[in-house]
């Protein structure tokens, strides 16, 4: 099973600010995370990822920062910010509605 | 898992593979060096990751920049993001800078405040005269024929500090100066009565600058004025530095007219003030402020004297075959009126323009194309129409009288003329194959001081030979 491009691209703010309110990362540790967590069903191209944490800088809903990571090398680390973790509420009430609207049609049936 | 350290050759494979994906991903505008890190990094973690499940360096780095998409791809979703960045932006303040040490930002701010300091030095100089009692309302003149000095001095000294140019170099440009504003304030020329200033003191006024210039390019050039290259930048700054200059002047009127509008408001006049302050000190300041604004972005935006030539060449090409067309057609003749030839000096001077400017920006390498034509035509209408206006003047030149004004006038068409025929046989072999389009630049580069000795000639010669009227 592949999951829609569209389906995506919608859930991907979601599951970013998601893994960003377990804590500070950055990308490739986000993408690992996001693979383990839908059992590699939900599969991004890697490069994708970067325009979206750019969007999600530009309106101010994670910071980030240059850190020295432990190979030596600079490493872009992000954190959700509180106008991220209220944005995050906000996509979990709208996931929520429409994952109990679609649990109930199907359930009967 | 050894990382980079190891120095077999698989490592120093990868090394360059990374390296040269880098390099592909740089290309394009909306990936900053930041962003190249960011994802650098991340191919550097899965090719790791990989590695660990036993792929080797090869297969492992294949595998990654797969996943991370093509690099057309990831610019295309980068640019959906970044859309601003596909606008080249003068950045000033220049903030790239993680995990890059160096920084231009410190040279190009230390530079800033030079020319900063430079700007309002030669604001100051203007109004310097004035405190020796010699004020703008009633020496008009010597305002006028030492305008140059308010400026271009300051603008050499810009590019003297900066190149650097060696000492011999300050030497000479700084005797150039220093000559020429001896020599033409030396010059009797008769105190002007009312409104009327004597014709040679406008010529030397006009000619001046333009004999200065070369001072200001041997600045410019950091004193390797030798090989044709160097000219041509100077040229091209040049071009630059007029459009900038005039976009700041009207930049300046809008600022004028506004002060005028706002302070009416208030019963306030301020006429006296932009007249006597805002006006001269802008003027000569904004000249050294666009020298350095043209030199800190000639690498960032795209040069506007090239385009617009790519514009009108095409019009005044037209323009004039319309012209002859008209003129053979109708049988008119060019009515030689005392200034029609003024006139066609400056459709000399338009087409002058357009030639040199298609010519900074061509690459010499290039086989000949249909803008080459284009050009071509240009030079040879220009020619015709030109010896045609030149004839019917020529006619009844005596009896017209020998005034500097018209002598000058003259003199400049023959100078244009001249330079537009070496430019069109030249143009012609190369059309053909006969001539590399590199002699076309050494034609001009070599004219520059045809261009110079005509101007020094009318500054300085002129008064001489006619007596100072």
């Amino acid at each position: 099973m592949s999951i829609n491009k569209d389906l995506v691209a919608a859930s991907s703010t979601a599951l970013v600010l998601a893994i960003l309110a377990e804590g500070d990362s950055y990308g490739y540790a986000i993408l690992k995370r996001v693979r383990e967590l839908s059992g590699g069903e939900l599969e991004w191209t890697d490069g994708m990822l970067y325009p979206v944490l750019h969007r999600l800088e530009r309106s101010r809903l994670v910071e980030s920062r240059w850190m020295k990571a432990k190979s030596g090398r600079q490493r872009k680390y992000y954190r959700i910010t509180d106008a991220g973790r209220t944005q995050l509420a906000d996509e979990r009430r709208q996931w929520e509605t429409v994952d109990k609207a679609l649990g109930k049609i199907w359930e009967r049936s | 898992m050894e990382q980079k350290r190891t120095d077999n050759p698989a490592a120093d494979s990868l090394e360059r593979q990374i390296e040269a994906w880098r390099a592909h991903l740089r290309k394009s505008p909306t990936i900053t060096r930041q962003d190249a890190a960011e994802l650098e990094d991340h191919l550097r973690e899965q090719i790791a990751s990989l590695g660990a499940d036993g792929l080797s360096n090869d297969e492992a780095f294949l595998v990654a920049v797969k996943r991370m998409g093509a690099i057309d791809a990831l610019t295309r979703e980068f640019a959906r993001e970044h859309s601003d960045r596909l606008w080249k932006q003068l950045v000033l303040s220049g903030d790239e800078g993680a995990g890059s040490a160096e920084s231009p930002a410190a040279g190009l701010s230390r530079k800033l405040l030079v020319a900063l300091g430079l700007a309002v030095a030669a604001a100051m100089a203007i109004k310097v005269p004035a405190l020796f009692g010699i004020g703008f309302d009633q020496h008009r003149a010597f305002y006028v024929l030492n305008a140059s000095f308010f400026a271009l001095p300051f603008i050499a000294a810009y590019f003297a500090w900066d190149r650097p140019l060696p000492r011999s170099g300050r030497l000479l440009v700084a005797a150039v100066f220093a000559a020429a504003v001896v020599l033409v304030n030396a010059f009797p020329f008769p105190a002007p009565d009312g409104d009327h200033v004597p014709h040679t003191l406008v010529l030397t006024a006009l000619h001046l600058p333009i004999a200065l210039w070369l001072a200001v390019g041997i600045a410019y050039v950091g004193g390797r004025w030798r090989g044709s290259e160097r000219r041509m930048d100077f040229i091209r700054f040049t071009g630059e530095l007029f459009i900038y200059y005039v976009l700041i002047g009207l930049g300046g009127g809008v600022l004028m007219a506004m002060s005028v509008a706002i302070f009416e408001a208030i019963g306030v006049k301020m006429e006296p003030y932009l007249e006597n302050w805002i006006l001269p000190c802008g003027a000569v300041g904004a000249a050294m402020v666009a020298s350095w604004l043209v030199e800190a972005k000639k690498s960032v935006i795209e040069n506007m004297a090239p385009v617009l030539t790519r514009i009108f060449t095409p019009l005044f090409t037209l323009l004039l075959i319309a012209f002859i067309t008209t003129m053979v057609g109708t049988g008119r003749r060019i009515d030689a009126e005392r200034e029609v030839l003024i006139a066609f000096d400056l459709l000399l001077v338009v087409v002058f323009g357009l030639l040199l400017y298609s010519i900074s920006a061509r690459d010499a390498q290039q086989p000949p194309g249909l803008f080459d034509g284009i050009q071509l035509t240009l030079i040879g209408a220009a020619l015709v129409v030109d010896v045609v206006a030149l004839w019917a003047i020529g006619t009844r030149i005596s009896s017209f009288g020998s005034t500097p004004n018209r002598v000058a006038a003259l003199g400049e068409n023959i100078v244009l003329l001249a330079n537009l025929a070496g430019s069109a046989i030249i143009y012609a072999g190369f059309l053909r194959g006969r001539q590399a389009f590199s002699r076309l630049c050494g034609w001009q580069m070599f004219y520059l001081y045809v261009f110079a000795a005509w101007a020094a000639v009318v500054a300085f010669v002129f008064p001489l030979i006619f007596g100072f009227a």
